[in-house]
């Protein structure tokens, strides 16, 4: 078995690039500034998408600290359909259960993924150098991409059909120039900041003591979420386990700890013996830690998340508090909305203003992820003493009655938002039942494959747009657009015997999930979005909602 | 669905003395915790997400009728 790399300690070599010696600046598509999740994921996509991008990052290492740790579901099919989803899943540790505690009794539990029919878990919690080292491993593989580490981004100048970039490395300045900037660079993004923009939103006067511990614990993968133990009396607490016997422990310290005393370990371990004193099985337990940090939080983002030839994704355009773990899983699926958009317009398929649609589509998906994070956080830091009344009223009610848990806030955990008022939907014009509306992530579901082997939806679609025709042998002629092919997935209903070539709904979810009838179309876009969906469609109507999907109309 | 706001308690006045006796023998601190629970339990009994916003607005305004803000 080969060794595993050790992400933590693992360093990048700066590298002469051709362009430092180059007599005009070098000309590229795409540069993508950050190479973090979100920057080296979309640089993967766009790889595979056949589009060559020069990536940049000010630094030669990895993320240090686990920093963001839970995955979601929707994030491991982008890197599934990144090539790199595997090795995650392997190494992460996969969980669906959570539980609330109110002083030391439950309030109650709950399943992220109650039902079955999915490939991947509701998250998988795992360190982000790990994401990020398989994703670079990924990357690596992919010679489209131009990874430059020690690169970093010290002027941006834009113009009518590029932008224009000054780049500082250990080799001296340079100048190169993009079609399209993709600035991934983090919540301290120095794009945003030479391009004279800013974030706008709200800080929690809180402070939160973020600490790795590694112990042997024998204690479920779930996640554990305790308002006012009697181990940290008047504050929060949560519990996720990691990977390598690590363990994640927030420790809510309230506005007028001071970060620097708090940091200190010998500060950290007593409140560590009084979380694992708590518990039979847990007491006594040794450890050791390994990192810690102390945090305020706060939800914010830019007004606009495109700016002429920069576009802004993950941390560089929004932030969000972790209660609910929506920061790096929406910049992964901020780069998920854009590879293909990018890749289109580059290529001439697709017009510029298709790419005004991922500023307006991730600008509300982050209203929607700031909206969740922010009542999490008012929840678990109340702002006034009127609403910590409100706060400690829930919490006492819900120790006898149900209908108080609903309102128990320790985090909306993050799900794909759905695109509900995106141009690119072409709205419904049949009756149809279920979550798979226009804007929604494609939902996965079994299937058997031609080959006869057991497979899974999403896996079957390709890089480009989808359609699935369910028991219909309907061929769609003429639906496709030039430079933009459409891939049938004819689909069989539970219990036909197979057909050459069609996949078969393995035990009806598919169906059912997608409220499939003979001859329904559904239209996915290359992010596994539903564009539009129909019974029994014209060609002609399905070359229109691709159209529509790439702002052509 | 509206709010009512026309005549709707059944038994008005004996509901006024259950609800101030509701607070016997409490401080002031834990009435206001018993009124933020009955709140919470009333609203879910109601549970229409209009009507409950009707009654906060009828609420409020009546706060900002009783303390209106000095203009500057």
């Amino acid at each position: 078995m080969a060794a595993e790399v050790d992400f933590q300690r693992l360093t990048f070599e700066y590298a002469r690039s051709p362009d430092q010696d180059a007599t005009t600046p070098a000309r590229h598509p795409v540069v993508v500034v950050g190479a973090g999740p979100v920057g080296l994921a979309l640089a993967i996509d766009l790889a595979q998408r056949q589009v060559p991008v020069v990536l940049l990052d000010n630094d030669t290492t990895l993320a240090t600290g686990s920093r963001a740790i839970c995955f979601a579901k929707r994030t491991l099919e982008i890197f599934d359909r990144l090539g790199c989803g595997e090795p995650m899943v392997a190494k992460g540790v996969s969980w669906n259960v959570g539980r609330v505690f109110f002083r030391d009794a439950q309030l109650y539990s709950f399943n992220l993924l109650a039902e079955n029919g999915h490939a991947r878990p509701a998250f998988i919690n795992l360190q982000q150098y790990y994401v990020e080292g398989y994703l670079a491993q990924r990357a690596a593989q992919l010679p489209l991409i131009d990874l430059r580490w020690n690169n970093k981004v010290v002027g941006v100048t834009q113009h009518a059909d590029h932008a224009q970039l000054t780049i500082e490395t250990p080799g001296g300045r340079y100048d190169i120039i993009a079609d399209y900037v993709a600035a991934c660079d983090g919540s301290r993004s120095s794009v945003r900041e030479l391009i004279g923009e800013k974030t706008a939103g709200r800080v929690f006067r809180d402070r939160f003591l973020i600490a790795d511990v590694k112990m042997t614990l024998d204690q479920p993968a779930e996640r554990w979420f305790w308002f006012d133990p009697s181990f940290h009396p008047n504050q929060s607490v949560l519990l996720h386990m990691q990977p390598d016997g690590v363990w994640r422990i927030d420790f809510q310290l309230g506005w007028d700890a001071d970060p620097e005393v708090e940091k200190r370990p010998e500060n950290i371990i007593p409140r560590v013996k009084a979380l694992l004193a708590n518990s039979a099985t847990m007491k006594d337990a040794p450890f050791e830690l390994e990192w810690a940090s102390v945090y305020t939080f706060a939800c914010q983002r830019m007004a606009r998340f495109r700016h002429g030839r920069v576009l802004f994704a993950g941390d560089a355009a929004h932030g969000v508090s972790p209660f609910g773990a929506r920061g790096a899983n929406s910049g992964v699926q901020d780069a998920d909305n854009l590879g293909w958009k990018l890749a289109l317009v580059l290529q001439g398929a697709a017009p510029d203003a298709l790419l005004d649609s991922y500023a307006d589509e991730r600008e509300y998906a982050a209203d929607e992820n700031i909206c969740h994070s922010t009542r999490a956080t008012d929840f678990i830091t109340p702002k006034s003493e009127i609403s910590r009344l409100f706060r400690d009223a829930v919490l006492e009610l819900a120790r006898e009655h149900p209908f108080a848990r609903q309102l128990v806030n320790s985090g909306r955990l993050s799900v794909a938002a759905t695109l509900h008022a995106s141009a690119l939907n072409t709205p419904d014009s049949a009756r149809f039942d279920g979550p798979m509306v226009p804007g929604a992530a494609a939902a996965d579901a079994p299937v058997t494959r031609p080959d006869g082997h057991d497979g899974w939806l999403l896996r079957e679609l390709g890089d480009g747009f989808t359609a699935l025709v369910f028991d219909s042998d309907a061929a769609l002629h003429g639906a496709a657009l030039p430079g933009v092919p459409l891939k049938l997935v004819h689909i069989a209903p539970c219990g036909d015997q197979a057909r050459a070539g069609y996949l078969i709904d393995r035990d009806g979810t598919l169906a059912e999930r997608y409220d499939l009838l003979p001859g329904t179309v559904v239209l996915l876009r290359p992010d596994q979005h539903v564009c539009a969906r129909w019974r029994q469609p014209s060609a002609e109507a399905v070359r229109h909602a691709m159209r529509r999907a790439l702002a052509m109309h | 669905m509206n709010l009512i706001t026309t005549p709707h308690l059944s038994a008005a006045d004996d509901f006024y003395e259950a609800l101030i006796d509701a607070h016997r023998d409490l401080t002031v601190a834990q009435s206001h915790a018993l009124n933020a629970r009955l709140v919470l339990l009333l609203a879910n009994h109601i549970g229409t997400h209009s009507v409950l916003l009707q009654a906060l607005a009828a609420a409020r305004q009546t706060n900002d009728e009783s303390n209106p803000r000095a203009t500057t």
